[in-house]
């Protein structure tokens, strides 16, 4: 291989990586280093690693990579360090870079295989790839699925969410329609509501309807393509962006709405970052797609949104924690502002909600270890509130935060923030 | 390139999975905020005082410098690997032992970071006051070595002033204590604040006992803004005479308001000049006679604006002004030179004129910030190291601003340390007997000059 192809990605972000100074504050934000402890897990490790493959004085080597697969890509560190510096996006840039120097791992290439797939993950082999280990407690050791990913993490221990009967996507028509002058709302459902907890959907369907709103379920909709990002997939990102550019243009919107963080995440941010830049025409329309694009909360505040009409209920004691992928979007105020109205429901605060659970994509799976011990954290801080439900914005965060509470024996239930909302409609 | 035999000796040691070798390891701890770059042979995280013994023994023997590394945090170089050696890390020597109530002390591994010390001890309505900017990164062992002080040395003092004792390893390896758990203690000297601001050079901190205090009742927060720079310096000596201490005093010239401006827009008067941040703590009555007092006592400074903060959130707001300096600097040039010279306080409007002199003479970007309630000031050069000369020029005006802070009395560095960024230029401030003094006590702590080895001292 040519040196030069090794490190085009990093070229990338050749400028930001000049703007590390190595003061070392991320250490006090980054998760993967609250885990791991030593430096190359920080985010200025890995700023620095990247900074040396620029000059091509380390390997894209097994070391390079442990390293750069210990990043969440939760954005705390970018949020809080002086100088801006974007790691989330240097680490993307890494990932790809070992991906197109050494090929992707098996587990992988899996993900992207059935990502880029929809029939695939109509069978929900999504999940069974994405989250492999986490369904393996019900699929039998015979079964085909545990030789088609042979993961170096699978333990037995993990807890994990019933599949849904039938997906989101194949409940609804295409188009519901509201009120006249209403705003028209596409929603990006993502895999998660889709396969897993198509109640979220349900209630972003009910809460929007509920305003007289008409909404779009594009029944093309593709998985955002984050999981593959992970892994440094960035082909299968810039197919899945593109097919789902598609899929979100064909309806005149006012609005793209997602109730899930890293959905969100995805339309509003990496789109643009790492598929555009080669193609300017295709930059523009995906800026215009992530202009439009808004979490369901911060949507229904904007519209109007009254939580006594729709989410008042039993008395219930709440915490919520922040999604990443809201918080690095400045969506915090937002929820917690429609649960406080809500008639029955009482927010206590958590210690660090704003910090990240641990899930991160597929380092989850990766490092299941320090996810659990990022995410027991978490369910401590959860516990001390007393709350009977930790409530959230993304349904990446429902299963991690769930699996934490069991794996330490707490009763404390996981529910999507739309769900509170939409109590009183279901 | 060390030994196998040597790195099998470390795995003996501290166990296999606390030693690195690895290239992407050594990268990961070549570096400081100095941005300089050594490489260390191997990296070592000792898990007890007794394995960080018997690695120095190891390294004493066979003539090994071992390089004492917190966060990396430092400012100065103080904790590379300059010429290679083995990098012993303290992160995983990172408990807080015991919190005594009744003593009012605390006693702690030095890999503990400051501010999760600072909450734990607050949790019990007690204080640990020392703030340096790193303090939600920076262990308190990189503290202790290099006397790291903060904005609220003003009132309370500096890391030393808090530190009551320690557990050290020598560079042979005994393991000694100094000092103790009493205010009080005159028998033999006082290896304790030997120890302290040492920059790793005569012992590993294994055990740091500190002082506390109880937490204060209240603080209040001011943000005054004055008409000239003058006006802002000479406010700090004036409150100051007038009896009141405050628990900060940070300044900002105007290139460090125009610099935050550019980018965040702060909507300060346009007279500003200069802005003093303000704090006081203590009973609640009496920070708001001092409040009113400050108050009274500057206006005929050239006041402009006075703003008090109602509640934390207002508090808040008024300190991000200050905490957006450092992120807004980059804009005037890409490459900086942060140096924190103190002068006494009453000097620090003599200090800023000459800083602007040497600014004018060089035609160098200088930003000035900092606490100047105890006279340590902040001087940023600012350059763009892609500029042919920039950079030697930069050299020929730290230096000058080293003198000045010298010729009225002062010191050239404050908190950070001399490590390596500021040992060219010891000879400015110390005499040929005090650095023979010191060299001595190095001498004779470290024979074979194997601790931190080519740190603080001119070569030779």
């Amino acid at each position: 291989m040519k040196k030069g192809l090794i490190v085009d990605p990093l070229k990338r972000v050749e400028q930001e990586l000049k703007k590390c100074v190595k003061c070392g504050a991320c250490r006090a934000h980054c998760p993967a280093f609250a885990a791991w402890q030593r430096e190359p897990a920080a985010a200025r490790g890995k700023v620095a690693l990247a900074q040396h493959l620029m000059k091509q004085d380390i390997e894209l080597d097994d070391q390079t990579y442990l390293a750069m697969s210990k990043c969440l890509l939760c954005g705390s560190c970018v949020e809080k360090c002086p100088n801006e510096v974007p790691t989330d996006e240097i680490v993307i840039a890494a990932r790809e870079a070992l991906a197109e120097r050494r090929g992707l791992t098996t587990f992988h290439q899996a993900v992207g295989r059935v990502i880029r797939n929809r029939k695939l993950m109509n069978f929900g082999a999504l999940a069974a790839a994405i989250l492999g280990p986490l369904f393996f407690r019900k699929v039998p050791a015979t079964s085909g699925l545990r030789l088609r990913f042979p993961l170096p993490f699978v333990g037995g221990k993990r807890h994990i969410p019933q599949l849904a009967k039938k997906p989101f996507l194949n409940r609804h028509p295409e188009v519901i329609q509201g009120e006249p002058g209403k705003p028209r709302i596409v929603f990006f459902v993502g895999c998660m509501t889709n396969f897993v907890y198509t109640e979220v959907g349900e209630a972003a369907l009910a809460l929007f309807r509920h305003l007289g709103c008409t909404v779009i379920i594009p029944k093309d909709q593709q998985c955002c393509g984050l999981p593959g990002m992970s892994g440094g997939d960035l082909a299968t990102v810039r197919e899945l962006a593109v097919k789902n550019l598609a899929a979100l243009e064909k309806y005149e919107a006012d609005y793209i709405m997602t109730a899930c963080a890293t959905c969100g995440g995805a339309l509003h941010k990496f789109y643009p970052l790492v598929v555009g830049k080669r193609n300017p025409d295709l930059l523009a329309r995906l800026k215009a797609i992530a202009g439009k694009t808004v979490d369901a909360a911060q949507l229904l505040q904007q519209l109007g949104l009254n939580p006594a009409e729709t989410g008042a209920g039993e008395a219930v004691t709440i915490t919520y924690h922040d999604p990443c992928h809201l918080r690095t979007r400045g969506i915090t105020r937002q929820p917690r502002e429609l649960l406080q109205g809500t008639p029955g429901v009482e927010l206590t605060e958590m210690e660090g909600a704003d910090k990240c659970c641990g899930l991160g994509g597929t380092f989850n799976v990766y490092h299941y270890d320090m996810s659990l011990k990022i995410n027991a954290g978490k369910s401590e801080a959860i516990q001390n509130t007393g709350a009977e439900v930790v409530v959230t914005g993304c349904p990446g965060c429902m299963m991690q935060l769930s699996d934490g509470l069991k794996q330490v024996g707490a009763r404390t239930r996981v529910m999507h923030t739309l769900e509170i909302l939409a109590r009183k409609l279901r | 390139m060390l030994d196998e035999r040597i790195i099998q000796s470390l795995k003996d040691i501290v166990g296999t999975e606390n030693v690195a070798t690895e290239a992407q390891d050594l990268l990961c701890y070549s570096y400081d905020a100095t941005q300089m770059e050594f490489l260390p042979d191997v990296v070592v995280y000792p898990g007890s005082a007794e394995e960080i013994s018997r690695m120095l023994r190891l390294a004493n023997s066979e003539h090994i410098p071992v390089f004492p590394r917190g966060a990396g945090s430092g400012f100065s170089g103080g904790s590379l690997a300059k010429g290679g050696g083995i990098a012993l890390v303290t992160t995983r020597l990172n408990r807080i032992l015991r919190i005594d109530q009744e003593n009012l002390l605390a006693e702690v591994e030095p890999g503990v970071v400051t501010e999760h010390f600072q909450q734990e001890v607050e949790k019990l309505g007690l204080f640990y006051p020392p703030d340096p900017a790193s303090l939600k990164f920076s262990t308190l062992g990189g503290n202790v070595s290099e006397n790291a002080g903060g904005p609220r040395a003003v009132k309370y003092g500096v890391t030393r002033d808090f530190v009551m004792g320690l557990e050290v390893v020598l560079p042979a390896g005994d393991i000694i204590r100094t000092g103790g758990e009493t205010y009080k203690g005159v028998v033999g000297y006082d290896l304790t604040r030997l120890i302290v601001g040492s920059e790793g050079t005569l012992g590993v901190v294994t055990k740091i006992i500190f002082k506390l205090l109880p937490y204060p009742e209240a603080k209040k927060t001011m943000l005054t803004t004055f008409d000239s720079i003058d006006g802002a310096a000479r406010a700090v000596s004036t409150i100051i005479k007038n009896k009141i201490i405050p628990t900060t005093l940070e300044f900002m010239d105007y290139a460090t308001l125009q610099c935050v401006d550019r980018r965040f827009s702060l909507g300060l008067p346009a007279e500003a000049r200069a802005v003093l941040l303000i704090e006081v703590d203590g009973d609640r009555d009496l920070i708001e006679k001092q409040a009113a007092k400050i108050h009274e006592v500057i206006k005929p400074l050239g006041l402009v604006e006075f703003k008090v903060a109602k509640d934390a959130a207002e508090s808040e707001a008024l300190w991000k002004v200050r905490r957006l300096v450092s992120p807004s600097l980059r804009d005037v040039n890409p490459d900086k030179y942060n140096e924190d010279i103190v002068v006494p306080r009453s000097k620090v409007p003599d200090v800023i004129r000459r800083i602007e002199q040497i600014q004018k003479k060089y035609d160098i970007p200088i930003v000035n910030f900092g606490h100047a309630g105890d006279g340590n000031i902040h001087v940023n050069i600012m350059i763009d190291k892609a500029v042919p000369g920039m950079e030697e020029k930069a050299h020929e005006a730290i230096a000058e601003v080293f003198k000045a802070a010298l010729d009225l009395g002062g010191t050239m560095s404050g908190e950070h340390g001399v490590g390596l960024s500021k040992q060219p230029f010891i000879p400015l401030e110390l005499s040929p007997t005090q650095i023979a003094t010191m060299q001595a006590i190095k001498k004779a702590l470290d024979p074979n000059n194997i601790l931190n080895p080519g740190k603080m001292f001119p070569a030779g």
